[in-house]
């Protein structure tokens, strides 16, 4: 099994926020958005577990990947420092990445912070005729990869808790306001879990089909040790299931927030 | 020059082409490692603990990372023992690897019915989980004394027609009279050590980080616990000890077999790696051709004290 590659390119996008770029052919060559790949951030000693990261954007042709990551904690912080050059262990793709579906001709996508990674790449491979993006940070300092998703969507909408740039709201008050505008065919999200839990609220409302990219601590990566659950409706009940293998997207009606 | 080596071992009638084992608990039923690689090379695969009916689980989050190791509060999720032997038992059965059933219940009747069921299954071993720590019912309530040990053995044992292992847990005062307890009542084998009962809390929210609060320890950080007590039952005991806790090379696997195991179980480390079965194995290997052993059986107890 080959899991070790060389990050060609390391990018700071502000004081906490980094963008890796990683030679695999391999992985490169099967990646699908909303895919993740499952990183050695460190040593046994230091950062025992792998750390999954969405797959940011893909590019088939030079054979490289990106991800996109903030220090959050021990394994990000020992991320941070890999350098141009380093090689570093990723296993991937893994997982369920979104289901693009030709007939969708408008679409929406919804992002919070870092949550926004997996829905470039969405962007660039999505079909669809008319492309809405909806992104919401804390602040102006905040925002990145604005160029990125201005260059792959049609219309981009930035929110900020205070104001400083775009709308002073939230991502789902755009997008509310964005579905009264003109409805779109599905709608994409990923962020934090209560910006979901509202924002499949509304399209329940409106009766308009949503993924949504999910996260949770993970152990394997791969399925087998049950650790990073969510619950997904099962007839009139549910059950927990594998964020690593059966998501992170799942069908956001199929989804019980908790 | 690898032919001369022998990695056959034998527990209490089971055969096995080398002792590296997958442990319970981290390797699902094999669907998910046998696409990163052949099942073949395992000795064995212990399955995700077994209930009589379909169990949930716990709450998320389910782990937790802790120096060296993990904690992890998964709480026996599992699709149920009929599911089990319908579906799961002829895709491991393709392999040449033995299938040990962990089995677990909230009651000793529960007990009983699926060892029951597990007798009459293809399968080539059961191994009586009374060890998990993630569960409110059942389990380490029965494990964590010499009587409930004695109790729920003695009762299984009756309708057990497969080799019967007992699963031990570490959150004991002497885990040696555990053992002795699960041979009087007449296990044919002990493995241990399942996961240190621990918790992890996150100070800066104030709040537990598993969902369950508390989880079980696993990982190198619990490795030299877990040699202690394998050192400690296989002194105590006559039948095969089966060790595990925090093995993730074949030195560490060697280590347990000096240490008195007749085999040994991985897991933690292959959510790291998931090579780290394969490897334990050529490990073992690579120590026997380095160290002119020509057979595994050698090294059990071999311990210089």
């Amino acid at each position: 099994m080959d899991t070790i590659y060389e990050i060609v390119k390391a990018d700071r996008l502000n004081d906490d926020t980094y963008v890796f770029t990683i030679k695999s052919e391999t992985i490169a060559k099967k990646a699908r958005a909303g895919q993740i790949v499952h990183i050695k951030c460190g040593e046994e000693t230091t950062a025992f577990l792998r750390r999954p990261f969405s797959i940011c954007s893909v590019d088939k042709e030079e054979g490289t990947v990106d991800i996109a990551f903030q220090i959050r904690g021990k394994g990000t912080k020992l991320l941070s420092e890999f350098a141009e050059g380093n090689t570093i262990d990723v296993m991937g793709p893994l997982g369920q990445g979104f289901s693009l579906y030709p007939k969708h001709k408008k679409i929406i996508v919804v992002g919070g912070g870092i949550g926004i990674f997996p829905l470039l790449q969405l962007l660039k491979d999505h079909p669809a005729e008319h492309k809405r993006a909806i992104l919401g940070f804390r602040s102006k300092d905040r925002v990145i990869l604005e160029d990125s998703f201005k260059n792959s969507c049609d219309e981009l909408i930035i929110t900020t808790d205070d104001g400083s740039i775009g709308r002073k709201c939230f991502v789902t008050d755009a997008l509310k306001e964005e579905i009264e505008k003109d409805p779109p065919d599905m709608v994409f999200f990923c962020g934090p879990t209560i910006m979901m839990k509202v924002g499949v609220g509304i399209l329940k409302d409106y009766d308009i089909p949503c993924q949504v990219s999910l996260e949770q601590r993970m152990g394997c990566g791969i399925g087998a040790c049950l650790t990073c659950v969510c619950k997904e409706k099962k007839d009139e009940d549910w059950d927990y299931v594998q964020v690593c293998k059966r998501g992170p997207v799942f069908d956001g009606n199929d989804i019980i927030f908790d | 020059m690898n032919n001369d080596i022998n990695l056959k071992v034998n527990i209490a009638g089971l055969e096995l082409k080398n002792p590296v084992i997958a442990a319970s608990g981290t390797f699902g039923f094999g669907r998910e490692y046998s696409r990163y690689f052949d099942l073949n090379a395992l000795g064995g695969i212990s399955v995700k603990g077994l209930t009589l009916k379909p169990r949930k689980g716990n709450p998320p989050p389910r782990i937790a990372e802790t120096p060296m190791g993990i904690l992890n509060s998964v709480g026996l999720q599992n699709p149920g023992i009929e599911t089990f032997i319908e579906k799961e038992i002829p895709f491991l059965r393709k392999f040449d690897t033995a299938i040990i059933a962990n089995a677990s219940g909230n009651s000793l009747e529960d007990y009983e019915r699926i060892v029951e069921m597990l007798s009459d299954s293809d399968i080539d071993a059961i191994e009586l989980n009374l060890s998990c720590p993630n569960v409110k019912e059942g389990c380490m309530v029965f494990g964590t004394s010499a009587q409930g040990i004695n109790t729920v053995v003695s009762r299984v044992k009756k309708l057990a027609k497969k080799p019967l292992i007992v699963k031990l847990t570490p959150n004991v005062t002497d885990i040696a009279e555990m053992a002795k307890a699960a041979e009087a009542a007449g296990a044919d084998s002990v493995s241990l050590i399942n996961t240190l009962l621990g918790m992890a809390i996150d100070a800066k929210t104030r709040r537990p980080v598993l969902g369950n609060v508390t989880g079980g320890l696993s990982g190198p950080a619990v490795k030299p616990v877990a040699l202690r007590m394998v050192y400690e039952v296989s002194k105590a005991v006559s039948i095969p000890v089966i060790g595990m806790g925090g093995i993730s090379n074949g030195t560490d696997a060697v280590e347990f077999l000096l240490a008195g195991a007749s085999a040994v179980m991985v897991g933690t480390a292959g959510f790291v790696d998931p090579m780290a079965w394969v490897n334990t194995v050529e490990g073992i290997k690579a120590y026997m051709q380095e160290n002119n052993v020509s057979s595994v059986t050698e090294l059990i107890g071999g311990l210089i004290v």
